[in-house]
């Protein structure tokens, strides 16, 4: 747990996060460093990021996942975000924001899958 | 058009966001929108009071209830009083940010909702009125 109050967890080589709760701008902050300084003490080389509970996807928070991924790649650990729900993927859509490039899994099982896959790529 | 029901709230924090968006989505949940609806006027409501707290300098939002011909909706108005909108054309056609952002809430609300109007005059403020119906033969 960390300021942010959302929980990462590891398992083998893999950071797992399920975002919850409302991401103010401190909020995002805190989380971004909380999980950067976490793959540094873990060595993760993958993230999944379960964004399940959030029932609204705005621009803002978009801009939050996107750039935290981009975080992780610069210390090679890549990114799969999870979960996302039907409307939230129509909204998204449907407002022209396509996540630009933000690498998507079902659920946390295949989420590890496509990590598996990504890291022998 | 009938108001059945009116909410203001002031748009004075980051704050502001999260308690504009939670009455939007009860409303709407009470006028009988699916979750596709309720998904699409919340994250409007949320893209305009995070626009008036972070670019207006803050303001004051109200939710509605609205019945019109038989059928329910969600009406919101946001006002603010702070620089304006130098070109609204330039905003709503998206892509366009003054913070370095996405720049594509103004542009992306207008197509999650069925109603749109925008009055923005540089030096007064912003005001913005969005509209969206429940489906005919929605439960309300
Ligand atoms: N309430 C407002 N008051 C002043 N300027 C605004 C307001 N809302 C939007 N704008 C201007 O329109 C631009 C586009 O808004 P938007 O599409 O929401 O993108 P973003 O918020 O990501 O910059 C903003 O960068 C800002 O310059
Ligand atoms: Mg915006």
């Amino acid at each position: 747990m960390s300021a942010s109050g959302i929980p990462v967890i590891r398992i083998r080589n893999t950071l797992l996060s399920a975002i919850q709760g409302d991401l103010s701008d401190q909020v995002a902050e805190a989380f971004q460093q909380h999980l950067l300084t976490r793959i540094e003490a873990t060595g993760a080389s993958g993230v999944l990021l379960d964004i399940s509970a959030l029932e609204i996807v705005d621009t803002y928070v978009a801009r939050v996942l996107v750039d935290t991924a981009k975080m992780a790649r610069l210390m090679g650990a890549r990114t799969v975000l999870v979960g996302m729900r039907p409307e939230v993927a129509a909204t998204l859509i449907n407002m022209g924001n396509g996540l630009d490039g933000l690498e998507t899994a079902l659920n946390v099982d295949d989420g590890l899958d496509h990590l598996g896959t990504l890291r022998s790529g | 058009m009938g108001v059945l029901a009116s909410y203001s709230i002031e748009i004075a924090s980051e704050d502001g966001v999260v308690r504009v968006r939670n009455q939007v989505r009860e409303v709407a949940l009470r006028a009988g929108f699916d979750a596709f609806a309720v998904a699409a006027i919340s994250t409007a409501a949320s893209e305009l009071t995070r626009n008036a707290w972070v670019h207006g300098g803050g303001g004051a939002a109200r939710v509605e209830e609205v019945e019109e011909a038989g059928r329910r909706g969600v009406r919101v108005d946001f006002r603010d009083a702070g620089p304006g909108i130098q070109d609204v054309e330039r905003a709503l056609r998206g892509g366009f940010s003054t913070r370095r952002s996405l720049g594509l809430g103004l542009s992306g609300t207008r197509r999650l909702v069925d109603e749109f109007s925008i009055d923005s005059t540089v030096g007064v403020g912003t005001h913005i009125v969005i509209a969206k119906w429940a489906r005919l033969g929605a439960r309300a």
